[in-house]
């Protein structure tokens, strides 16, 4: 066969070898079928331990007990036991480290996300405590009276 | 009493090493913690969400939010919770401003007031990744950017993803989207980095009411797997075929 001819085809072949061997320094030596099949298992395996690596933030209430025993402990008494302390006080993160000091959101629309009276029958939400936003001393913040660690009527 | 220079040494090194063990690397962990951080076949994370006893605050919208760092005010969101309100004329009413973000302060419904005695029904219903057992986002992705662990959970490999978009489109229950800072296809990871270390989800412990658990349907014992096997569930949109692993008690069929 005529040299012209043939010239094409090593072109093509050299582009694939390329091709391969370009391949083969970029893709990951962990990249392949590690789950059930080819169709959901096809993936960077180092993937899964980054994803594992990620910060964890809000940390529970266990945690806060260790230094604050004494406030976990008057809320664990309350209707607002399950309640976790960083709903309100944000997550810990490296609480007390970094940040030194937490924000506390004392604002009414925290308090509003549940005690808002909505007459929702087949929910939890109409058989909540809850009063009409506009009419219930508005200009207030809920805290100068409710204590929200232990929000019962005594505590008023 | 006699020491000499090679016992002296020794006793150093050890009382050194023996005194940089941490406190916590002592503690004793459970089965289930072992089990959930080697994530084989041996668990198979589900999701239980109780309708009935959802009240809409959306502390687990925010909790999620600022977990995995989705940016706060841009509107997308892991995680949201709806509001459905059917009246007595047989219209249902939808809404779920910013995903629920900020709770269910006021009846105020899309700029309408409904009448409290017009309600013949209304609830509240949160929304997740379904962590699906034949995930139609997996089936479509052209580079192997997103997959299935062992353990069942649907997660998207940022380094690899090109942000095609495919997955996005895909997913039957409108739970992906774009990340706005990582520029990649993102969605609900179960929290894989903390069930992976025994904790429960951001959501599941901002949940007050116990309206979300998480579980191990591989588990017997497992509380989410006993409700699942012998109480009356539901999942969404059931006719595709994907295999949901998110169950509900309490659906409704006007939820969509």
């Amino acid at each position: 066969m005529k040299n012209h001819a043939l010239r094409p085809l090593w072109l093509a072949l050299a582009l694939v070898g390329t091709i391969l061997i370009v391949r083969h320094f970029l893709v990951p030596k962990d990249f392949g079928v590690h789950g059930r099949n080819f169709t959901y298992g096809f993936h960077r395996l180092s993937s899964i331990d980054e994803w594992k690596a990620f910060t964890v933030k809000y940390k529970g209430k266990e945690y806060c007990a260790d230094c604050h025993e004494e406030k976990v402990q008057e809320n664990l008494k309350s209707k607002h036991r399950d309640i976790q302390c960083e709903n309100c006080h944000g997550p810990a993160l490296e609480h007390p480290d970094n940040p030194e000091k937490l924000v506390v959101e004392r604002s009414r629309e925290l308090c509003l996300r549940c005690h808002a009276k909505l007459e929702y029958p087949n929910s939890n939400r109409g058989s909540l405590k809850g009063v009409d936003p506009a009419s219930h001393n508005p200009e207030a913040v809920c805290s100068e009276c409710h204590n929200p660690h232990k929000p019962d009527r005594e505590g008023l | 009493m006699s020491c000499s220079r090679r016992k002296f040494l020794k006793t150093t090194i050890a009382g050194a090493a023996a005194a940089s063990v941490p406190l916590s690397a002592l503690k004793f962990i459970s089965p289930d913690e072992v089990r959930a951080s080697v994530g084989d076949e041996k668990t198979r994370w589900v999701f239980l969400v109780d309708t009935q006893k959802c009240v809409g605050c959306g502390f687990c919208v925010k909790a999620c939010k600022l977990e995995n760092e989705v940016p706060y005010d841009v509107p997308v969101t892991r995680t949201w919770v709806e509001r459905y309100v059917v009246t007595r004329d047989g219209q249902t009413h939808i809404d779920s401003p910013d995903g629920g973000r900020e709770g269910y302060p006021t009846a105020k419904m899309n700029d309408e007031v409904i009448d409290p005695k017009e309600i013949s029904k209304a609830f509240f219903v949160p929304k997740l990744c379904n962590q699906c057992q034949n995930p139609a986002c997996v089936q479509v992705c052209p580079v192997g950017a997103t997959y299935q662990t062992l353990d069942g959970v649907v997660l998207i490999d940022r380094k690899w993803c090109i942000g095609c978009g495919y997955c996005v489109m895909a997913c039957p229950y409108g739970v992906r989207f774009f990340h706005p800072v990582h520029k990649v296809a993102e969605k609900c990871t179960f929290c894989y980095h903390r069930i992976s270390q025994g904790l429960k989800t951001a959501c599941v412990d901002a949940c007050s009411f116990g309206a979300r658990q998480i579980g191990n349907l591989k588990d017997p014992n497992d509380p989410v797997t006993r409700v699942i096997m012998n109480e009356r569930v539901a999942v969404l949109k059931d006719e595709y075929g994907t295999k949901p692993q998110v169950f509900y008690i309490g659906l409704d069929k006007e939820v969509r």
